[in-house]
């Protein structure tokens, strides 16, 4: 499981369930997890992370009902082939919701729309090397 | 910080019990904050109040309150401090109107409006004996002759401890309310640290008689994270620095008290998101330096 990075915080606002799915998604779009690759049974995952089996199922079948991961029965669960699209089309939603964030910011401090783009242009290339 | 602005001064203060020692090198309370007091039961909070208030004699050392011994001094002191201790105990078959008489005897500047007020605001009844007020009750009242005297420094030794989450919150916003809109100091103590956690500006840790750690409450709270990194990430040095480590199959995590020291040296593995970093409580923080005594 070395391909997983999971933390879960009582002080997180975010409920534990979706802390876990949050963090699953984000393995499987950063490519850590592959598709076809296994995820850690529900027993293993709550014995590790010390939180209640019924969490990790309310995880494990949240991300089966938005098609992120399989469970075939008796055999575990497998991240889905499909989900890649869908992982953009989520991340595009909470870009665009960033970037509103942004605008209305910049708005109150006078700062126009073509001062922000070439930010965005100048972080990218120094990144970028 | 000018040691002129303090209400309050420890200076090497020791009190010797069979089985116990307080020693306490320096504590500091500035005009106007709350301090809270934190630690496990026994660790000598207690004690160090009661130094505080006379009741208890030190060994030595240098304890200064308004400037006045309390050795020498315990009446001007007494006057100028309201004290609500950990238990309460009156005269249970007399009323609450004649309790408020009694204590009033020995304050020069009892305010009878502001007791009546209080008693009004925290709805008792003048005709209750005092046996028969419930243990919210009780503190409520106590709290009403604890400052009616109009206090300049208010010491509270465990004042939540037994009530419920209302009465609770009550008595903190209250104090809240003493010490920033009418400038009065405040040192509560509590093994209860989410109640100082949300009132005091101030902390101090006591573990074993010993203050061990003393800090602004929310340089505390942001230097003290816990780090979790998934593993072979993180640079060596700051693993070893770190204390109660975890270990799980999804990552590892430890205790630093020196985040905004090391932040910068974080950023990478912030952003590739193998670093992650989640605060941590008073409680966190008493334990790590329980386990580190």
């Amino acid at each position: 499981m070395d391909n997983l990075f999971i933390v879960v915080s009582h002080l997180n606002p975010d409920p534990m369930y979706k802390q876990i799915t949050d963090q699953v998604k984000e393995a499987i779009a950063s490519g850590g997890l592959k598709p076809e690759s296994r995820l850690p049974s529900i027993r293993e995952m709550a014995r590790e992370l010390k939180i209640s089996e019924i969490t990790i199922k309310r995880a494990y079948s949240d991300l089966e009902n938005q098609g992120f991961i399989i469970t075939r029965s008796g055999l575990g669960s497998y991240v889905a082939d499909i989900n890649r699209d869908k992982l953009r089309q989520e991340k595009w939603k909470e870009i665009q919701k960033e970037i509103m964030k942004i605008c209305k910011t910049a708005e109150r401090f006078n700062i126009s729309t073509r001062e922000i783009i070439a930010l965005i242009k100048e972080i990218k290339e120094s990144s970028d090397g | 910080m000018d040691e002129t602005e303090n209400i309050l001064e420890f200076k090497n203060v020791q009190k010797r019990y069979k089985g116990f020692a307080l020693d306490v090198i320096s504590l500091n309370l500035p005009q106007g904050y709350i301090l809270g007091l934190i630690g496990p039961n026994g660790a000598g909070k207690t004690t160090a109040i009661k130094i505080l208030m006379n009741m208890v004699k030190r060994d030595r050392g240098k304890v200064r309150v308004f400037g006045l011994d309390p050795q020498r001094n315990a009446k001007q002191i007494k006057n100028r401090v309201g004290y609500l201790g950990e238990e309460q105990h009156f005269y249970g078959n007399k009323t609450v109107a004649w309790t408020g008489n009694f204590v009033s005897t020995f304050y020069d500047n009892w305010d009878t409006n502001m007791f009546q007020s209080l008693l009004t605001s925290f709805q008792i009844s003048r005709t209750k004996k005092t046996r028969e007020l419930s243990k919210g009750m009780k503190v409520r009242f106590s709290l009403a002759l604890a400052l009616s005297h109009h206090p300049e420094l208010l010491i509270l030794d465990e004042p939540t401890a037994g009530l419920d989450p209302v009465i609770r919150r009550e008595v903190l916003e209250l104090l809240r309310k003493k010490s920033k809109n009418e400038g009065k100091s405040v040192i509560i103590s509590s093994h209860i640290t989410d109640d100082i956690m949300r009132t005091a500006d101030l902390v101090a840790f006591l573990i074993e008689g010993k203050i061990v750690l003393t800090s602004e409450k929310d340089e505390l709270l942001s230097n003290w994270k816990r780090i979790h990194y998934k593993k072979g990430t993180l640079d060596s040095g700051i693993v070893n620095s770190l204390t109660r480590g975890k270990d799980h199959a999804f990552g590892s995590s430890g205790v630093t008290d020196c985040y905004l020291e090391i932040k910068d040296s974080l950023t990478q593995g912030i952003t590739e998101g193998v670093v992650k970093i989640e605060n941590v409580n008073l409680d966190d923080i008493l334990i790590s330096l329980v386990k580190g005594a």
